[in-house]
């Protein structure tokens, strides 16, 4: 452990100013912080919030409900990621239905999708396309493959999301968040600089971050001492630049538009989703207009949890009846969900 | 030469089969004798365990379906003490199974028993419908020695942590393959007599040991400590792990806590015994890399000591264990 590293846990350990509450707006931070037992280490002083930034968490039970239904059409199959799989929407997730004998499966990459369509040409295979700025250009480029190959057997369905204007209806949700740790992977593709309008707008500063343990501390300690100022700080800069990677988002320009998108718990948040574009829309598998969210169980906090107001442990179900193993809520499923990493962390 | 339904109607492709793919690799007296059930000597304590596998792909790098075959068992049977006798076996084989691929698998078997000092002495081939897949059960039997009594429940408060070597390779090689990801993790696929047996012959107190195969050293180590009601601790910088399976895991969002291996152990030993039981272990075959990464105490649950510092609590796994969303 270098010094200077020592110096900030110092610093972070026997902080005693005001309260501070720092946000990790991405699900694999949440994970990184918990693995790494940061808020054992620093002072009570700091709180560090868990944000919306799991894909599976934030998606909207219509949704899901959409694709358990598609599972079950003749000669359609839905095509999905792992976490996707065990979350349930209004009534059945798409494991429930895969038992029932619903079509469902896993791929590890988007792209694997196209050998299974050439393969069956007579099934049509739904992809779940879910994800925020950084899986959407590889949705992106599967379109031009299918495109490019000419496959009419895949169509999308989309619930993909874009962060900036989350990020400003969870500060503006009531917790008052003084600092947020921007997401990592997506600031590989949109550029350190896309924070600056919603930082500058809300005086809060922002640390772009990578993923080890003495990466986010040092994220923290920038935050902290950067508290009331509406500035990016770019500490990930091995893997992230001020304007992002242009191809990709060029390409996402390409087959995409923003659209209002609806999150789970927190409702429809204007221009805040990607949708085709109506040149492409025979690639889309009826994505628009489902945005009804059913908690499956009326004591569950996930919205809450998204959003920031509570933390896992203030809800009511959080091990009690709602643990990995019965999951009442998304973020209890996902491997990236803020209650999942609570418990198994045992995070405080 | 693909197999076919006719290869187990029982009738001459069945025993064209079994002489040609079976009887000469796996030969020995009992087995030689091609009796209904094999009779063999026997010890007044005995071990017996039996596993399935229906791995895929059915070659992976660092192995394949016959060499896992026989080292689940035959480390199923050592984690108890016991030192490995016989094993039987059971073939499913889907029609369309490439007869190279087969012979490949049971040549395997053969090799891997004789490295493990098992003989195999009962045998089963079926012929199903399906897509060229196979599917393998063992059986086995080891002798148990007076004295000793290695079980889950048994770990103490002050006992050392042991693992046997780098976590996850098993899992990172296979889901390497799957995914067609280039690179050249090998699983750790491999019999741990060689190990357990030196321990036994030095009489290393073994209170507890479970081979760290599904849900990985986090969910072998709940398992242990529930059943003991005592909790583990170690220590994050300890805990041996490939820079490989490292680097591939973090890419996925995987934890090598939470990683199948099909050749590690995580034995719970007196902490007198802990410094010779590591030595023997590193110079046996397959223990290299092994480590002493914590200890057993009182309380509950497993707690990991982090690189910063910090403390955290580790579960066992739920689910399957999959590469995360993005």
């Amino acid at each position: 452990m270098s010094d200077d590293i020592k110096e900030i846990i110092d610093y972070l350990k026997n902080y005693d100013g005001d309260n501070i509450s720092i946000m990790e707006v991405c699900g694999t931070h949440t994970a990184a912080i918990s693995e790494s037992g940061i808020t054992d280490i620093i002072s009570d002083k700091i709180c560090l919030v868990s944000g919306p930034g799991c894909p599976v968490c934030v998606t909207a039970s219509a949704y899901i409900d959409r694709l358990v239904e598609l599972s079950v059409a003749e000669k359609t199959c839905v095509v999905t990621f792992g976490d996707m799989i065990r979350v349930r929407g209004s009534k059945k997730s798409l494991r429930d239905i895969s038992a029932e004998g619903g079509n469902v499966v896993m791929v590890y990459s988007p792209l694997d999708i196209i050998s299974l369509a050439e393969e069956n040409r007579d099934v049509t295979y739904i992809f779940a396309a879910v994800g925020f700025e950084t899986t959407t250009p590889v949705y992106a480029l599967l379109i031009k493959e299918m495109v490019e190959k000419k496959i009419t057997n895949i169509k999308l369905l989309t619930a993909l999301k874009t962060m900036p204007a989350a990020i400003e209806k969870v500060y503006n949700a009531g917790k008052c968040i003084d600092g947020f740790i921007a997401p990592g992977h997506v600031s590989v593709i949109t550029g350190s600089n896309e924070f600056i309008p919603v930082a500058e707008k809300l005086s809060v500063p922002f640390a772009v971050a990578g993923f080890t343990g003495e990466e986010l501390l040092a994220a923290i300690y920038a935050l902290v001492k950067s508290r009331g100022k509406g500035i990016v700080l770019n500490m990930y800069k091995s893997a992230v630049t001020a304007e992002g990677n242009i191809a990709a988002k060029n390409m996402v320009k390409q087959y995409f538009m923003p659209c209002d998108a609806a999150w789970r718990g927190m409702g429809i948040i204007k221009a805040s989703g990607l949708i085709l574009k109506p040149e492409y829309a025979e690639f889309d598998a009826g994505s628009e207009g489902l945005t009804e969210d059913v908690i499956f169980n009326k004591g569950c906090s996930c919205g809450e949890v998204v959003a920031g107001i509570k933390s896992p442990t203030e809800c009511a179900l959080y091990n009690k009846a709602c643990t990995p193993s019965s999951p009442q809520g998304a973020c209890m499923v996902s491997t990236e969900g803020a209650c999942y990493h609570y418990y198994t962390n045992r995070r405080k | 030469m693909k197999i076919t339904l006719a290869h187990g109607s029982g009738g001459l492709q069945t025993t064209e089969l079994i002489n040609n793919v079976f009887a000469n690799r796996f030969s020995n007296p009992v087995l030689d004798r091609m009796e209904d059930s094999a009779v063999v000597e026997g010890a007044p304590r005995i071990a017996m365990t039996t596993d399935s596998f229906v791995v895929n792909p059915l070659i992976f790098k660092g192995g394949d379906i016959g060499r896992l075959a026989i080292c689940g068992t035959v480390n199923d049977l050592l984690m108890r003490g016991a030192v490995p006798k016989y094993i039987t076996c059971g073939f499913i084989l889907e029609e369309g199974l490439e007869s190279g691929i087969l012979e490949q698998a049971v040549q395997s078997m053969a090799d891997t028993a004789s490295e493990a000092g098992v003989i195999i002495v009962a045998g089963d081939t079926k012929v199903i419908n399906g897509n060229g897949g196979m599917y393998i059960n063992t059986s086995g039997v080891g002798f148990v020695s007076e004295g000793i009594d290695c079980a889950s429940a048994n770990c103490g408060i002050g006992d050392a942590v042991i693992v046997s070597g780098n976590m996850g390779d098993h899992h990172a090689a296979i889901l390497s393959d799957r995914m067609k990801i280039e690179n050249d993790i090998q699983s750790d696929c491999a019999p741990l007599t060689d190990m357990v047996k030196s321990m036994l012959d030095e009489h290393i107190e073994i209170h507890a040991m479970r081979d760290i195969t599904r849900g990985g050293l986090a969910t072998v180590l709940n398992e242990l400590a529930v059943s003991s009601g005592c909790m583990i601790e170690i220590s994050e910088d300890l805990i041996p792990v490939d820079k490989r399976v490292k680097s591939f895991s973090k890419i996925l969002g995987l934890d090598p806590l939470y990683m199948g291996n099909e050749g590690k152990l995580a034995a719970i030993v007196k902490k007198e015994h802990a410094d010779k039981a590591l030595d023997i272990i590193k110079s046996s075959m397959y223990g290299q890399n092994a480590a002493i990464i914590g200890n057993v105490s009182a309380g509950e649950g497993v707690v990991v000591n982090t690189h910063l510092g910090g403390r955290r609590g580790v579960g066992v796994l739920v689910g399957e264990g999959l590469p995360r969303i993005c």
